[in-house]
């Protein structure tokens, strides 16, 4: 690895240590960093209601946001690439769309059919919710793949998968206009997506998820590196395109379906991430924009927590406000700058 | 180098087959390339240049005869291997961005390389060989995007080079350039062809080109059939030479 690259590395490293403290330290709460310190650790706090803020809300919440971040950019970074389209993102293939659309079945018809507002059923209710997501986002996912086995094009594709997006948000649609009032409600706050609904249990069982997942995402780099040459040239290289193209849209729609199932949509940070690391790394190579865009995923999504829950808001800001109100500027400067530098070649 | 025959072609019939149709665009293809030759492929738009490439490139299959490629009937042939045996150059033009000229002349050694694509300090090696033999070694380090369309071609030629195959194949590689590049690249083509024994086997428009670097051409003229001989009894024959000196 090229020096440039490895400091590049470690200092998103570094930046992810300090924003999760960050996201441990402050909040409407003023935990002294000291005994966040401590509470870190293991140890005892001098309050144990301190104790409680950090490991019951922040802890679970940081740590949902790095695993969260770090899955939606290694995903763009694949649908990018796949798709030869600088504008392909997770929410593309309609995957997302699905994830609303099962969320959007149990929650708005639950009232319905049941009897009872699932928004009051409590943790039964976001296991429910969080169940209708997977299935939901895996079963548009494999829609997809099917299409993917009959359709030559990408383009096609991707045209087909942003359809079956419009046809999930339309039915969508039709659910609310029947549903109660509340129920719409719980929807809408679901939709604004957010780090910190995955609560206790839910946490372990979503990062361990994604900690098989993103290695498993790796194992695709030369696969992704052959395919940024084209389809043909691919070919030639001995790459099987068909199946190469189906691995990496099985992967990407998988680590979509758990984040969102977990966290809601969140948009954008699957879109900018992976444009952010070539800006940064001016590289096409996926051995180091696959890490560089975990890293840098991880770290953008725990500063967009902190921002949500800046000292003034808090935690009124949904996050999906803040990753595109932090991220397009972010992304805009990187991307302008290097233009000039390109110019100036 | 010996002039051995690489590619044999047995009453190949090629086309597309569509769900409900078969498209036949030429039938009764029976003939040889040549190693250390430079065969041109030329005819009008639409005669089927590109489908007879993508044929013998694999990518397409043939709709009925054989197609042998160094002495193994071209089905058998696994994807990896066929990786090592031809390699192409197309006309789809990648928008490629922030890659180095070097990486993706590396990206024709991913046949031989491991389950991360790391180059091996022998595949370097090759990669600069690579380099060296199209003549820009200079350009190493440019990102494709910054390069105009001859010096693309030629590191595409040189992607071609690393990947080491006896057989390239090219799809209208001079095409998009000026005229000065067009004799830069066929010259050089020929020149790999006859130094280091490679079979090259290429599409092209540029019909007074071929007959100062071709060693062999082949006409495809709309009615679905191929001429093939050397540039100069081409244009002799009666027939084909209407095809190079039109009124």
């Amino acid at each position: 690895m090229k020096r440039p690259v490895a400091v590049g590395m470690i200092l998103l490293g570094v930046s992810i240590l300090v924003l999760f403290f960050l996201n441990l330290l402050l909040g409407s709460v003023s935990v002294p960093a000291g005994q966040v310190w401590t509470i870190l650790w293991g140890g005892e706090a001098e309050n144990t209601i301190w104790q409680n803020i950090i490991l019951k809300s922040r802890f679970p919440q940081a740590l949902t946001a790095l695993v969260a971040g770090a899955g939606l950019s290694v995903a763009g970074l694949q649908m990018q690439t796949v798709f030869r389209n600088p504008l392909a993102g997770p929410s593309v293939l309609g995957v997302s769309s699905g994830a609303s659309l099962g969320v959007a079945f149990v929650v708005l018809l639950s009232g319905r059919l049941g009897g009872v507002a699932l928004s009051r059923l409590g943790y039964m209710g976001e296991f429910a919710m969080t169940i209708a997501a997977i299935v939901g986002a895996l079963a548009i996912m494999l829609l997809i793949v099917w299409v993917a086995q009959k359709v030559r094009g990408n383009v096609t594709l991707l045209i087909i998968g942003v359809m079956i997006g419009y046809v999930a948000t339309a039915i969508i649609g039709v659910l609310k206009f029947f549903s109660a009032e509340e129920d719409v409600r719980a929807y809408v706050v679901w939709g604004l997506g957010s780090f910190a609904r995955v609560s206790g249990g839910q946490v372990m069982t979503f990062v361990i998820i994604m900690a098989i997942l993103l290695p498993l995402s790796f194992l695709l780099v030369k696969t992704l590196n052959l395919l940024l040459l084209g389809d043909g040239y691919a070919r030639n290289l001995g790459l099987n395109v068909r199946r190469a193209r189906m691995s990496v849209i099985v992967s990407a729609g998988v680590l979509v379906a758990i984040v969102t199932a977990y966290c809601g949509p969140i948009s954008f940070l699957g879109l900018a991430v992976p444009h952010l690391c070539r800006g940064i790394f001016r590289t096409s190579d996926h051995r180091i924009l696959m890490p560089a865009t975990l890293l840098a995923g991880a770290a953008l999504a725990l500063l967009c927590n902190l921002i949500a829950r800046m000292p003034g808001f808090e935690g009124a800001l949904p996050v999906n406000s803040v990753t595109a109100l932090i991220g397009a500027p972010v992304v805009a400067v990187v991307l302008f700058r290097r233009r000039k530098e390109d110019m100036g070649e | 180098m010996k002039r051995e025959p690489t590619i044999r072609l047995a009453d190949l019939a090629i086309g597309y087959t569509t769900r409900h149709s078969v498209k036949t665009v030429c039938t009764g293809i029976t003939e040889t390339v040549f190693s250390g030759e430079l065969t041109c492929l030329i005819g009008e738009n639409g005669a089927g240049k590109s489908t007879l490439l993508r044929t013998l490139s694999g990518f397409l299959p043939p709709i009925s005869g054989e197609i042998t490629i160094m002495d193994k009937p071209l089905p058998v042939y696994r994807e990896k291997e066929l990786a090592t045996v031809i390699s192409v150059v197309l006309t789809e033009k990648s928008n490629l961005q922030n890659m180095t000229v070097e990486e993706l002349v590396g990206m024709g050694r991913s046949p031989y390389t491991g389950f991360w694509g790391r180059l091996s300090a022998e595949d370097r090696a090759k990669v600069g060989k690579a380099l060296e033999m199209v003549g820009i070694t200079g350009l190493r380090g440019r990102m494709v995007q910054t390069l105009s369309d001859g010096e693309r071609q030629k590191v595409m030629i040189s992607k071609a080079l690393s990947q080491e195959t006896p057989i390239i194949f090219l799809d209208e590689p001079t095409a998009f350039l000026d005229y000065p590049s067009k004799v830069e690249i066929l010259r050089l083509l020929g020149r790999l062809s006859r130094d280091f024994g490679k079979t090259i086997f290429l599409s092209t428009h540029d019909l007074e080109l071929t007959l100062r670097v071709a060693d062999r051409v082949w006409l495809m003229s709309k009615p679905g059939r191929l001429q093939t001989g050397s540039p100069e009894n081409l244009v002799i024959d009666p027939e084909t030479g209407r095809f190079y000196f039109r009124p």
